[in-house]
């Protein structure tokens, strides 16, 4: 740099107070660090509390019945197509209901995926509540047909603080469980 | 005789109306207040908050460093992940562990310093015009970030870890994207598989190795980006991080289950907040903050109503393709091209208009800005069409007229620098710049020639250039190693960089009396 030109200079030299200064802001950035990527502890539950997750994927039945396609109409269809018998394609919803000691705390009805709504029905709700034990009624309706529940379950758990208890569905192990 | 001279077309004003729009003004001021506090305690140089953009950056590479070797030693498999890693905690002093703890830490100053990042540039209202591309890539990377970091967490695969994948994949659930919900695959600890983990392996390098790509788009339209930032402040920077894993390492919560909703847990409240809001909410609320704000940054340079500065203008029979002006200029506007005369020159510079921020710079390093040119007007071969280098010298000339004789003070001031009203009343010639890197040295040259006692140039402090690099080039200019260079033979005693923003008015002020006091 060119002697006599009064440029500020790059950094100023550095003393004892900036030394100290910059400890002390490096130090809380550092400590703004370390406090609050751990703290405060978070807690998603009470201390008393469980969690209930109803979860199903499961195929409603065909919202209509198969039918015997007439001979005309079978004449009236390329030859590669002329199946028999056909059927809806669309799925009935599938309707849940848990309620817990009496109490209704899912009515939730689950249409089938797809385009054509052919598709399985999906459903996820959780439900926080208190440990201890709990009676609990699951009812479950996979056909628009029916104004019952054909599949019913009804059981008496303790729940323990902490628990998650699952309840899905599995057709071939009879229909809803418990996890 | 006090007089103050202005005679340039002034755009200070304009300038004021920038930065003193309502809440811009605000944030603005108290930015600069931050700023010029830690100037201060640690020098302009190195301030940190001068180089957020960089220090992310270096926050990045250390991700990637110790990412890598982690990755290394990782099992990546539902049954060896915890313990792999557990392995590492259970010696945090080791090389290993120290790495573990470094990786967790910088994820959080790069979320932090990303996060501040954002605000000075908003502060500075940084995101219209020619700034708009960098601003919206910038905030593209903002998402892949995000998934990053939230996605490293559950290759622990710890408490911590299963409770965020889980949370995550219930906030993912509210969008109507997925044929089944994803909450499903975390209902129980033998619906997760090696192959779901495999997926979260990618999901973190994948969307690391997208943030990397989208921070090439975000860098476009810089020249000379600050990938690093300086030595000092980097090695500060990482050796508090060091201390910090030393100190406090970071250790793996208890394996869990997912049959059971973890207790208390350490949480990491600068990466996960949003576990808890959503929670405290609902995922609906969760997802509607996140893509408020995401919105509102992507809007918000489509909301300027002010008209874009005009853009440099090339004047080809002047332009001898030197290849100063494509050099020096700092969001990489200028490109060049094969000149149509090859009388003139073999190259041309071509401005792009969109990016260019009508800085000056270019016309600063054309070497054909000198003013001892006779011709009248004086042509730069780059030039810009509201504040030329023939109207400086045309204002410098009257400037030095009006003084009836006097050896005055020539300022040459950045008006994004201090306001130069403390000169009124003094014998100064106050010549406004949009940039003090808009100044050919030669001006300096000239003025001195020309009758002046003095000649002050103001600018931003380095760091701190609304042009990036204006400062340093001009200070590089001056001190005779960047072309064009201030001739030998110029009286450096009389010449005087004061680096002085806005708001720093009492800093040019001190000046002005110690010179006068000297004098």
């Amino acid at each position: 740099m060119s002697e006599g030109l009064a440029l500020p200079p790059r950094a100023a030299p550095i003393g004892w107070t900036r030394w100290l200064g910059q400890l002390i802001l490096y130090g809380a950035f550092a400590l703004f660090i370390g406090v609050f990527s751990q703290w405060p502890s978070y807690r998603h539950l009470p201390p008393d509390g469980a969690l209930i997750k109803l979860s199903l994927v499961h195929s409603g039945k065909p919202r209509g019945a198969c039918r015997e396609r007439s001979a005309e109409e079978l004449a009236s269809l390329p030859p590669n197509m002329r199946a028999p018998v056909v059927c809806p394609r669309e799925r009935s919803p599938v309707t849940v209901e848990l309620d817990i000691d009496g109490q209704a705390v899912v009515r939730a009805s689950a249409p089938p995926s797809g385009l054509s709504r052919d598709g399985a029905s999906a459903l996820y709700v959780r439900v926080p509540v208190t440990a201890g034990e709990r009676r609990l009624a699951v009812r479950l309706n996979d056909d628009a047909t029916l104004t019952e529940f054909p599949y019913r379950l009804e059981r008496r758990v303790r729940l323990v603080p902490g628990q998650v208890l699952v309840i899905d569905f599995d057709a071939e192990r009879g229909g809803i469980t418990l996890q | 005789m006090a007089r103050t001279t202005r005679a340039v077309a002034d755009r200070a004003g304009e300038g004021r109306d920038i930065v003193s729009a309502g809440a811009a003004a605000t944030g603005a001021a108290l930015w600069r207040a931050l700023e010029h506090g830690l100037d201060r305690l640690c020098g302009a140089s190195v301030n940190p908050t001068r180089h957020l953009g960089a220090l992310a950056t270096l926050m990045l590479w250390v991700l990637l460093i110790s990412g890598a070797w982690l990755y290394a030693v990782f099992d990546t498999s539902v049954s060896g992940a915890y313990q792999s890693v557990a392995r590492l905690a259970a010696a945090p002093h080791a090389p290993g562990g120290m790495l573990r703890s470094l990786h967790r830490y910088a994820t959080d100053a790069f979320v932090l310093l990303t996060l501040a990042h954002v605000l000075r540039e908003a502060a500075f209202g940084r995101w219209r015009h020619f700034r708009r591309h960098t601003w919206l890539t910038g905030t593209a990377v903002l998402p892949f970030a995000t998934v990053a970091a939230i996605g490293g967490f559950w290759l622990n695969w710890d408490a911590l870890g299963r409770f965020s994948a889980a949370a995550t994949a219930e906030w993912l659930d509210a969008l109507p994207l997925f044929a089944l919900p994803l909450s499903r695959n975390f209902l129980l600890d033998e619906a997760v598989s090696d192959r779901l983990f495999s997926l979260f392996v990618f999901i973190h390098v994948g969307a690391s190795l997208l943030l990397l790509f989208g921070l090439w788009f975000h860098l476009q339209r810089l020249a000379r980006p600050a990938l690093w930032p300086p030595r000092a402040l980097s090695l500060s920077t990482l050796a508090s991080l060091c201390a910090l894993a030393w100190v406090a390492p970071v250790t793996s919560q208890p394996a869990g289950s997912l049959a059971e909703v973890p207790g208390s847990i350490a949480f990491d409240w600068i990466v996960l907040f949003i576990h808890p809001l959503m929670y405290a909410s609902s995922p609906a609320w969760a997802w509607l903050f996140a893509l408020v704000t995401l919105g509102v940054l992507v809007v918000l340079p489509f909301t300027s109503t002010a008209p874009a500065p005009a853009a440099a203008v090339v004047a080809p029979d002047q332009c001898n393709g030197c290849r100063r002006c494509f050099d020096d200029c700092p969001f990489a506007a200028i490109t060049m091209t094969r000149h149509p005369d090859p009388r003139r020159g073999r190259e041309l510079a071509v401005v792009d208009a969109r990016a260019c921020a009508a800085c000056g710079v270019c016309a600063g390093a054309c070497p054909s800005s000198t003013p001892f040119r006779r011709a009248t007007p004086l042509t730069s071969g780059v030039d810009l069409p509201d504040a030329s280098v023939d109207a400086l010298r045309v204002a410098l000339d009257a400037g030095l007229a009006a003084q009836g004789g006097a050896a005055p003070r020539v300022v040459f001031a950045c008006r994004y620098g201090a306001d130069t009203q403390a000169l009124a009343g003094t014998d100064s010639v106050v010549l406004p710049l949009v940039c003090a890197g808009q100044l050919p040295p030669s001006f300096v040259e000239y003025a001195l020639r020309a009758g002046a006692a003095r000649v002050w140039i103001t600018s931003c402090r380095e760091g701190g250039c609304e042009f990036r690099l204006g400062v340093r080039w001009t200070r590089a200019r001056l001190a005779g190693t960047r072309e064009p260079h201030l001739r030998g033979g110029v009286s450096r005693d009389r010449i005087r960089l004061l680096a002085a923003e806005r708001g720093e008015e009492a800093l040019l002020a001190a000046a002005l009396r110690a010179e006068d006091e000297h004098v």
